[in-house]
């Protein structure tokens, strides 16, 4: 009893346009902006020096706050999934709450804590260190954005496998190490790949947050996306959308892999 | 509270792992936002309110919080038609265009922000043709609208899916088989059936939308007064070092969104008892 055809091609029609206008287009004119004046000009304004700088903060951001959210996922995922206490929706909710948190105000609690007029301000002044409007806040607040992203994907994941396998390895006599190496990370490891996945596109995508905290020094503290606003600010279109198009390419990778990880997950 | 494991439990590790969650949670998270709460509070009530009804500060949650509402609302409608074509249509490349709902998602906010502005343009190919058509889109709130669609885009279609599987098609065809139309069955039962759901999909949308900086911000104009977001006016406030003022904002607009989701999740409670049975 399928609905006549007239109704599918209009379903068909209006989802098509829709998402061709919504989705399609914006991507498309990046990749149209960025290529506009030529692949020359292109390579140009991704080698220029302050885009590079911007590329190596977003790197460096990225290779410190992703390795330490991984760990904090796996960690909070093992205590909260593989053992019953009392809190445990209430803890849920804390690791949560980075998400119901907006990007600015993300970026305004650092501000807050570490800023000249915040609560450590005056002390950090004392000791000539500096966070707000350097790199250590970008860190610091990309740290607190991406922060529920693995434990995310990996809480549901390990509660559904429960830990009958892991009883079996240490029944067996396997150390706690070996269980969690040999049994654990076997079975989650494509949600984990996915959890850093979906942390690293944030990672090196904020804006928002980091905006806030940067500070907007031209070739020391500005990530990539903060570049990217300087230049569209100047009136410099091609060399911002070429700034543009390495993230948008990072945004499909992340995409392809997330694809890939749901089709493995999917046949296991 | 104390987190220590219910009940007796083979496995090793978990005061290990517990306690390296909660310090490095207490560390990130709770101490920042702690942060938050204390500055607000020293700005005393009648700072509070001043801060909150001001002009300026008025017309930007206005701004902020309509067009929030406006996009939440074309999502669940167009999210419901997009997620019944990938459910319940057959095409080939479904694989392909099911993943690239995904990307407002994965897509860097500015990347988004300076796309959609160079797409709405009025020196543009379709901002032109829009403006021919008498419809200004980029720097006036109908753009602030449209970039809030495309973020809150995924939400929406990601919540609809999944319950579209689940409604399968046995109920459908009872009430056609028993004599309704096509229109009565997707009124009386398909709607009812979605509708809690469709409001989780507004409300990720929404919540979403009136705390977003960077898809909005380069389409909006940020013209005081007209089109300037609450989240910029935070960052305005920063910029001339009134922390008080950038932190009373914030929490004014975390009070309206919890107010909002709270009624929201009221209206979702109220839906699940007495539509779908």
């Amino acid at each position: 009893m399928d609905p006549p055809l007239w109704v599918n091609a209009l379903i068909a029609t209006i989802s098509l346009g829709f998402l061709g206008l919504f989705i399609v287009a914006p991507l498309g004119i990046i990749l149209h902006e960025a290529f506009r004046a030529g692949l020359h000009v292109w390579w140009a304004s991704v080698r220029e020096p302050d885009a590079l700088a911007a590329i190596r903060l977003t790197l460096l951001v990225a290779a410190i706050a992703v390795p330490l959210n991984l760990v904090f996922g796996v960690a909070a995922s093992w205590a909260i999934a593989k053992f019953r206490f009392k809190g445990r929706t209430f803890l849920l909710t804390l690791i949560d709450l980075p998400f119901a948190v907006s990007p600015v105000i993300s970026g305004l609690i650092f501000v807050l804590l570490f800023g000249l007029q915040g609560w450590l301000g005056p002390w950090l002044a004392d000791h000539d260190i500096q966070i707000i409007f350097a790199v250590p806040g970008i860190v610091l607040t990309t740290i607190f954005v991406t922060f529920p992203f693995v434990a995310r994907e990996l809480i549901p994941l390990m509660t559904e496998q429960g830990s009958e396998e892991e009883q079996a390895a240490l029944s067996l006599g396997a150390n706690g190490w070996q269980v969690f190496r040999r049994v654990t990370l076997p079975n989650i490891k494509w949600g984990l790949l996915y959890g850093v996945i979906l942390c690293n596109a944030r990672a090196m995508g904020e804006f928002g947050a980091v905006s806030v905290v940067s500070g907007h020094i031209r070739g020391e503290t500005n990530t990539l996306p903060l570049h990217i606003e300087v230049l569209y600010n100047e009136y410099n279109f091609a060399a911002a959308f070429a700034g543009a198009s390495l993230l948008a390419a990072l945004a499909l990778v992340t995409l392809a892999i997330k694809s890939l990880v749901e089709w493995r997950s999917g046949q296991a | 509270m104390s987190f220590r494991a219910k009940e007796f439990s083979v496995l090793p590790g978990f005061n290990l792992t517990m306690g390296y969650t909660l310090l490095y949670l207490g560390l990130i998270v709770l101490l920042p936002m702690a942060a938050l709460t204390l500055k607000s509070a020293g700005a005393g009530w009648t700072g509070f309110f001043q801060t909150l009804t001001h002009p300026r500060v008025m017309a930007s949650f206005k701004l902020t919080f309509g067009t929030a509402l406006l996009a939440a609302l074309v999502n669940v409608v167009m999210g419901t038609v997009v997620a019944w074509f990938l459910i319940r249509v057959k095409f080939p490349g479904k694989r392909f265009i099911d993943a690239l709902v995904d990307l407002p998602f994965a897509m860097p906010t500015a990347v988004s922000g300076i796309a959609l502005t160079a797409l709405y343009a009025p020196n543009s190919f379709l901002g032109g043709l829009l403006l021919k058509l008498g419809i200004k889109v980029a720097f006036t709130p109908i753009g602030i609208t449209v970039a809030m669609i495309f973020i809150g885009l995924p939400f929406v279609i990601r919540t609809i899916q999944p319950a579209l599987v689940d409604l399968g098609r046995d109920l459908e065809e009872a009430s056609l088989t028993l004599g309704a139309s096509r229109r009565q069955t997707f009124w009386r039962v398909i709607l009812p059936l979605l509708t809690p759901s469709l409001l989780t999909g507004f409300t990720l949308s929404f919540a979403r939308a009136v705390g977003e900086y960077g898809s909005v911000v380069f389409i909006a104009g940020n013209m005081p007064m007209k089109t300037e977001i609450a989240s910029l006016l935070i960052l305005t406030k920063l910029e001339q070092y009134d922390y008080t003022g950038a932190t009373v904002i914030a929490v004014g607009m975390l009070l309206i969104s919890l107010v909002l989701i709270l009624i929201i999740n009221a209206l979702q409670n109220w839906s699940s008892k007495h539509l779908a049975t």
